[in-house]
């Protein structure tokens, strides 16, 4: 056995983290404030083929797995909006390259693997969540066209992606759909004074009779969730398991500086014992967290069938992490931890997220607890 | 070629547990397949027996018993063999 980075994946991190503290760390707040990421950072990605990277190019494969999770971790240490549309760009991408048909692939392709479209997952809808089966949007076939009608909400990056990856119902059976966003029909309604990741772009988008080719059907009839979504939300929590990693190692990072310089009762913070405790937790969590991504990242790269259970397994432990992470560093930072001086608070705010999509914690408990995992 | 039902029937006795699995048995009528394992039994089928899954290949029939993947897999080699 062995757990160690190879010498390209050490250095890629060393990339990542140098293109993060430049050009993310500086201005995450701000963004945060505005509740939009910049244009500028989106095609700085593209320069650097972060968006689409997990897709193989003319060039050579795409990222392994592990190298992958390095790069989510950095960017959502220094911020979780930016990591978002990681997420919902590379799972869209990834489910329509698997699952479109040929005439589809070689329209879209090379657009969304380099990341000049951009893809958004259009899954939930007002009155549907968890329950995602349960969609209302309908889709008929008429002719050489699907027509689609309904309303869907909570769309990351819904404000500015190129393709929306639909799920509606068709012929009483669940499909799923690649919409343009500039299909006649399609409206899209910017949501703002979201809590977490609220840089973000979330959207609410209405589908008024859009008219799309057959060939925008990805997968077959019947098979939208079962195969094309499941398989576009499996990547999603491996994204934000490793995202999760991200949050909880810039809660402690934020700690152990601030407890090295802030003095109370005459001492720095760090000599009290009390916060010791919390920083071992974080310390040890994190950790722990960041090997149940390996874990999860090894058997993906090896195309393990059991990766699915694994990433599970890796993005409920992450998330809770991350949320236990930043309560804490919000704690031994005081009334500083409320304030928009210091990062914790928004970190508090963005972990919280990880524990809602991509299947609640309380869906992962469900679905965990009934698999039948073997032995590590 | 029972080498290969063997394997599949070994991959899901894990999930069918109290259950004998015959070669002909519905695994959908038994109730335990949801998406999480739908799309395992795709990726088992892939590297196990180095097929693809194309999108022209999600046909319920295809997954529906040991015997029917066991001839999708046949099928799968055919083609690839040409």
């Amino acid at each position: 056995m062995q757990l160690e980075l190879s010498k390209e994946q050490s250095e890629q991190r060393v990339r990542f983290r140098s293109f993060v503290q430049e050009h993310i760390v500086p201005y995450a707040a701000q963004w945060d404030s505005d509740q939009r990421i910049s244009p500028r950072i989106i095609e700085q990605l593209r320069q650097h083929g972060f968006l689409g990277a997990p897709i193989a190019q003319p060039a050579g494969p795409g990222m392994d797995a592990i190298t992958y999770g390095l790069l989510t971790e950095e960017i959502a240490r220094g911020c979780s909006s930016v990591r978002s549309l990681l997420t919902v760009h590379d799972m869209v991408a990834l489910g329509v390259l698997r699952w479109g048909n040929r005439e589809l692939k070689a329209e879209i392709g090379s657009g969304i693997a380099r990341g000049e479209l951009l893809c958004a997952l259009a899954l939930s809808e007002p009155e549907v969540g968890s329950d995602a089966t349960a969609v209302t949007t309908e889709a008929r076939p008429e002719g050489d066209e699907y027509v689609l009608q309904g309303r869907k909400k909570w769309t990351t990056f819904g404000q500015i992606a190129d393709l929306f990856l639909v799920l509606a119902r068709c012929e009483g059976k669940l499909a799923a759909f690649l919409v343009p966003a500039k299909t006649a029909g399609v409206h899209r309604t910017p949501m703002t004074g979201i809590v977490g990741t609220r840089a973000s772009l979330l959207a609410e988008i209405e589908l008024k009779q859009c008219r799309i080719p057959k060939h925008y059907l990805v997968g077959r009839v019947g098979f939208g969730f079962s195969h094309v979504v499941s398989q576009v939300l499996d990547h999603g929590r491996y994204s934000v398991a490793w995202g999760s990693v991200g949050i909880a190692q810039a809660c402690l990072d934020a700690c152990l500086d601030y407890t090295a310089k802030r003095k109370q009762f005459g001492v720095e913070l760090r000599e009290h014992q009390l916060v010791q405790r919390k920083l071992t937790e974080m310390i040890a969590n994190s950790r722990a967290a960041r090997l149940l991504c390996y874990r999860a990242g090894y058997l993906r790269s090896m195309d393990d069938p059991g990766a699915m259970a694994e990433t599970l397994v890796a993005k409920y432990f992450a998330s809770k992490n991350a949320v236990r992470a930043a309560n804490d560093a919000v704690q031994l930072h005081g009334a500083n931890g409320l304030s928009e001086e210091y990062p914790v608070s928004r970190f508090l705010r963005d972990a919280k997220v990880t524990e809602i999509i991509e299947g609640s914690t309380q869906i992962q408990q469900i679905t965990i607890a009934k698999y039948p995992f073997g032995e590590i | 070629m029972d080498a290969r039902k063997a394997k599949i029937r070994t991959f899901l006795s894990r999930f069918f547990k109290n259950h004998e699995l015959g070669d002909e048995g519905d695994i959908f009528a038994l109730g335990f397949v949801n998406s999480l394992l739908a799309l395992q039994l795709v990726n088992f089928l892939q590297k196990e027996f180095e097929i693809v899954v194309d999108d022209e290949d999600l046909d319920l029939d295809n997954f529906r018993s040991i015997n029917n993947m066991n001839a999708f897999v046949e099928r799968k080699n055919a083609i690839s063999a040409k």
